[in-house]
């Protein structure tokens, strides 16, 4: 378990870390999620001993580990662009901490093969790092750091400088990977799916602060605020309210609490449809529903619809805002 | 295509040409020079005790300046690069002097600090040190004409291999020395290697500042550098080409040496 109380960080004039608090429970796979300046990197950076608070602690198993430098705080770090060891091959990098705490030769052998094993590198064990795909390298960099068994996992954008199919198929098998060995885990991620698909827990950071934590999602439903909301899918703005597009339902005749729209733009995206409108105060907005519904209704670009935040049918209706036509915007 | 191609090939014969009027011609000429007498005549002008003695010496030098100026140089580079302090700038600045400087200059700032009448000569005279016209004033010149070399070559490797490496290594349990032995040094044992031999290519060839500090003592404080100049003077022409091939041969020796360094590709 991983608890980190009260600490801020400061480069120059730049606040990157704001008095943040945050518990993470052992054995779970958490997410430190935001845009890039929240905080999220230092705070891993911080909870690995690569960086100094200017103020608060880092507990990790119940051992105050704020002044205990890197080497000595049995963690295994994973970096964005792998920081292989160049000039060793992949045996010696996945042995380097092993070798470092002077197991003997036959362990050190039969524990790297073990983990080459585990992460699909077996038969490799002779190449060095630059006959490697990205993908290859960063996976031997995983096994590099749990082969000395650390108490806690730290991916810094693991798989933030991969290709977008590569991203996806590492993505699942990190989870799968976790399940088989389930170490406490922190992976920083700007990217909302990944930590939605892959995580337990989402800790959502924003300018230096911790703006929620939870489940996925409760997250994704019960945001706390607008700017987790927006950051963990895409949103319409419907008058004061923000809204999933989803959550966002089309009637071709007029009904209490939904607004006239024209239809600018009907997007396939496969089982789902997103309808692109435009509101008579001359905001913007998108509507996503299935294929079925948009069939249903036969719409066209250009078509007057009337949209609401409910279920054609259902009870306790919004009222648009008073005072005329509402701001509405859209921000995917 | 073909213009392409003869235009590659123009390019080559001109720069070939430009090489071998400079170097390879009066290089091969020296060399043709000095075996033109014969082995034996050759093989005794090098084996007199002056010239094995300047053989000798300039070993000697070099093997203190260049060990002396590789550790130094890695441990200026390392905080050239990784330091954050003030007048880094500056620091990065006097790295460069030696190269600035002319080698003449360099000999003679000696003579005013270590000589019998500069700063510490009267000091070092009593304590019965002689640095001037003696061996101590050769290696000095000759460290701090090859000071730059190893610095040079390895602060842009040092920038380009970055700090992520040995923070994996820190993170993996490795102790700041372990983390420099294993991780540091590997990555940029080309540079260094690098360094090393530009250094000893300049410590053995090295005239100029060596000249002004050694006094020319035959047999005591002569280089083999100060040997050719020596015999050139003394009409003893065949003498000269015979040390001046010694000294091409050895030049050619760490050249090759580089050549045979250099990084095999899959590890680069």
């Amino acid at each position: 378990m991983i608890s980190v109380t009260g600490v801020s960080k400061r480069f120059g004039d730049f606040l990157a870390l704001d008095d943040v608090s945050l518990e993470v429970p052992e054995g779970s796979l958490t997410a430190l999620l935001g845009p890039s300046g929240s905080g999220k990197s230092t705070l891993l950076r911080i909870v690995a001993g690569l960086e100094t608070p200017d103020a608060g602690a880092v507990v990790i198993d119940g051992n105050d580990q704020t002044g205990v430098p890197a080497q000595r705080r049995e963690i295994g770090f994973v970096f964005q662009h792998y920081a292989a060891f160049k000039h060793m091959s992949v045996r010696e990098n996945v042995a380097f901490g092993l070798k470092i705490r002077k197991r003997p030769k036959a362990e050190i052998a039969a524990r790297v093969d073990e983990l080459l094993g585990i992460v699909g590198l077996s038969g490799y064990q002779d190449r060095y790092p630059s006959q490697l795909s990205g993908g290859q390298r960063q996976r031997m960099a995983l096994a590099r750091a749990l082969a000395v068994e650390p108490r806690v996992l730290l991916l810094d954008e693991p798989f933030g400088a991969l290709d977008a199919n590569v991203r996806a198929d590492l993505r699942r098998w990190l989870r799968r990977l976790h399940e088989e060995v389930p170490v406490t885990t922190v992976i920083v991620t700007h990217d909302q799916e990944e930590a939605m698909e892959i995580t337990d827990r989402i800790a959502v950071m924003h300018d230096g602060r911790i703006a929620q934590v939870g489940p996925p999602r409760e997250l994704y439903e019960q945001p706390a605020d607008d700017f987790v909301m927006g950051f963990l899918g895409p949103v319409s703005r419907l008058g004061r309210r923000l809204v999933r597009p989803h959550d966002l339902y089309i009637t071709a005749d007029p009904r209490d609490g939904a607004l006239e729209a024209m239809i600018t733009r009907v997007v396939h995206l496969g089982f789902e449809v997103r309808v692109e409108v435009v509101l008579s105060g001359g905001a913007s907005l998108a509507v996503q529903i299935t294929r079925g519904e948009a069939e249903a209704l036969e719409l066209r670009s250009g078509d007057i619809v009337w949209v609401a935040p409910d279920r054609p049918g259902g009870s306790e209706l919004v009222a648009p805002r008073p005072g005329g036509a509402p701001d509405a915007s859209v921000s995917v | 295509m073909s213009s392409e191609r003869s235009a590659r090939l123009g390019l080559r014969t001109i720069a070939l040409a430009y090489l071998g009027a400079l170097l390879f011609v009066p290089v091969g000429l020296v060399l043709y020079r000095t075996f033109q007498p014969g082995i034996a005549e050759v093989w005794a002008s090098i084996t007199t005790p002056a010239a094995i003695h300047a053989f000798q010496l300039t070993m000697m030098v070099t093997l203190i300046a260049v060990p002396l100026n590789t550790v130094l140089g890695v441990l200026a580079a390392l905080v050239i690069v990784r330091g954050r302090f003030r007048g880094k700038a500056l620091l990065d600045m006097l790295i460069d002097l030696p190269f600035a400087i002319s080698p003449i200059v360099i000999g003679l700032s000696l003579i005013f600090v270590y000589g019998q009448t500069g700063w510490f000569g009267s000091a070092l005279a009593d304590a019965g040190v002689q640095i001037i016209f003696s061996w101590p004033g050769i290696a000095l010149a000759t460290i701090f004409v090859t000071l730059p070399f190893v610095v040079r070559e390895v602060v842009p490797v040092l920038r380009e291999v970055g700090t992520e490496q040995e923070q994996a290594a820190a993170t993996l349990g490795a102790s700041p020395w372990q983390t420099f032995g294993r991780v540091t040094l590997p990555a940029i044992r080309w540079g260094v290697a690098y360094g090393v031999v530009l250094s000893t290519a300049r410590a053995i060839g090295e005239f100029g500042a060596v000249s002004v500090v050694s006094g020319h003592i035959a047999g005591q404080t002569e280089t083999l550098t100060l040997l050719v100049e020596q015999r050139f003077q003394n009409f003893n022409v065949a003498g000269a080409y015979a040390a001046s091939a010694l000294l091409a041969v050895i030049a050619l020796g760490t050249l090759l040496a580089m050549t045979l360094i250099k990084p095999r590709k899959e590890h680069a």
